[in-house]
């Protein structure tokens, strides 16, 4: 039993059917930690992204040595360190909420690299025309140069959500019951291991395959030409 | 009487260690159409580049109506300008781009009221009117829905002009306009920037390869070379009896290319 849910082991479909509704209570698990690592990521690229352009190296350069150390180091790691030292410091976060953080904070590293390439990519005669029209900075980063980059790094944030979505297992280490946790659980109390380990590599397919053709679809439906902000 | 909007005056640009602009002299008088001319690398876009402070100045200063543009007073001295100083003195230039630079992501409408809505506070019916306007004399009523990449190069560089003017600027601004196109659409550039030389007020500078046009449409020619106005005068002057022998030999190779 678990989550108050009762297995039936009289058959091989009997099981997984009754271990269906335990898995996807860690499927959702899965998932908020997939969105809010990936939400994360998106805030905290963007941030190092711009602070890694700043035109002061003082600000730009630990900017640099920061996001490359986060991508050099495996992301166990940055997990325990969240987890374990954070709270020495009387920061105690719930395990969730610190493995979501771990997610974000990797994968924010990658983010930036997109977002730099997204908004270098951005012709230069697009930011003389702006300031010809006498545009402020601000308003060419919003009317300008974000709605041109946007559409230009769907794909490749895309690619990093399906990547945060595989690597949430690693949260199992601190305790988060995510999909791969409470198949273990099933097993290691049912001596049986192969049919909720199938049914988690099948229901990560499903995952996958979904969040790609979202992604895709997005992809198509923002013209590259004629995206408007508002 | 004498009415000089543009003053370069004694102006020096540097790249690193390659001087592109030379202790440079330049006037232009209000609603002078004058055209630039030279070999490539002569500094002729740096000149427009600078005046639609797109570039700075190394030394010497550059004055648009008056008032420096590089520059600013304060207690008495003249120091460098700040952001607010150019965002000011910018609104008196428009620039239109050899590579039209147009924004891809808006419609031409929005190309053209953007500026005047956000810049200048125009209400955005008033901005749509006038851009009916400008699009009705560039010769392209009823585009004002399609994107800049449903158009022709020679259309989309008519939405370039049609941008830059709905600012009212006092100077207009060219650099080799009609370049970047195919020859079979240039002639209705060139019709569109012609007619609008005819305007008494506008101040027009043109950077161009096209000495026909420069020689219809122009009140003075400047050649210039590395980083110097090397001769100048009225297009008959220039074209007909240059007196440097850079001018001739250049122009020979323009009228024979
Ligand atoms: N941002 C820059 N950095 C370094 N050098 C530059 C820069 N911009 C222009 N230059 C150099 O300055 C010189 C003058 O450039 P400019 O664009 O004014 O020439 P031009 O007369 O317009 O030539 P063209 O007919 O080829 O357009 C060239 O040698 C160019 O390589
Ligand atoms: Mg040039």
């Amino acid at each position: 039993m678990l989550f108050g849910i009762e297995w039936d082991t009289s058959s091989d479909l009997a099981f997984a059917i009754s271990i269906l509704p335990i898995l996807l209570r860690g499927m959702i698990v899965t998932i908020q930690a997939t969105f809010l690592g990936f939400f994360v990521a998106l805030v905290l690229g963007l941030i190092f992204a711009a602070l890694k352009a700043a035109p002061l190296k003082i600000i730009s350069w630990p900017a640099g040595v920061l996001t490359e150390f986060i991508r050099d180091t495996p992301l166990l790691i940055q997990l325990f360190f969240l987890y374990y030292v954070l709270p020495e410091y009387g920061l105690v976060l719930p395990a969730f909420l610190t493995g979501a953080l771990a997610l974000g904070l990797q994968y924010s590293a990658y983010t930036a690299e997109v977002y730099r390439a997204g908004i270098e990519a951005i012709a230069k005669g697009q930011h003389e025309a702006a300031r010809a029209l006498n545009f402020t900075s601000l308003r060419t980063f919003t009317h300008v140069v974000l709605p041109q980059a946007v559409p230009r790094i769907i794909p490749a944030m895309g690619n990093y959500l399906v990547s945060i979505m595989k690597d949430v297992p690693v949260l199992s280490v601190v305790t988060v019951l995510e999909m791969l946790n409470v198949a273990q659980i099933v097993g290691d109390r049912t001596f049986n291991y192969l049919i909720p380990l199938s049914m988690v590599g099948g229901l990560y397919m499903i995952m996958t395959l979904v969040a790609s053709g979202g992604v895709r679809w997005l992809d198509q439906t923002l013209p590259k030409r004629g995206l408007s902000l508002k | 009487m004498s009415d000089t909007i543009i003053k370069f005056d004694q102006v020096v640009k540097r790249f690193g260690a390659l001087t592109v602009l030379d202790h440079l002299d330049f006037n232009v008088q209000r609603g002078e159409k004058v055209t630039i001319i030279g070999p490539s690398g002569s500094g002729k876009s740096t000149v427009l580049r600078i005046l639609m402070t797109l570039e700075s100045i190394s030394e010497g200063i550059v004055s648009v109506d008056g008032e420096p543009l590089w520059h600013e007073e304060r207690n008495g001295r003249l120091v460098n300008a700040s952001e607010a100083h150019l965002r000011k003195m910018r609104v008196q230039l428009g620039m239109v781009f050899q590579q039209f630079n147009l924004f891809p992501h808006m419609s031409v409408r929005r190309n053209i009221t953007e500026g005047p809505v956000k810049v200048l506070g125009m209400s955005r019916q008033d901005a749509r009117e006038r851009a009916e306007e400008l699009l009705e004399m560039v010769g392209l009523a009823n585009q004002a829905d399609k994107y800049p990449h449903q158009l022709s190069g020679g259309q989309q560089q008519r939405v370039g002009i049609a941008r830059a003017l709905a600012m009212r600027p006092k100077v207009m601004l060219f650099d080799e306009p009609t370049s970047a196109l195919d020859p079979e659409l240039v002639g209705e550039v060139l019709n569109v920037i012609g007619a609008l030389a005819e305007e008494h007020d506008l101040t027009m500078l043109l950077v161009t390869h096209e000495m026909r046009f420069a020689r219809e449409v122009s009140d003075r020619v400047c050649f210039f070379d590395k980083g110097k106005i090397k001769e100048q005068g009225t297009p008959d002057e220039l074209f007909t009896d240059p007196k440097e022998e850079r001018t001739r030999e250049f122009l020979k190779a323009v009228l024979e290319g």
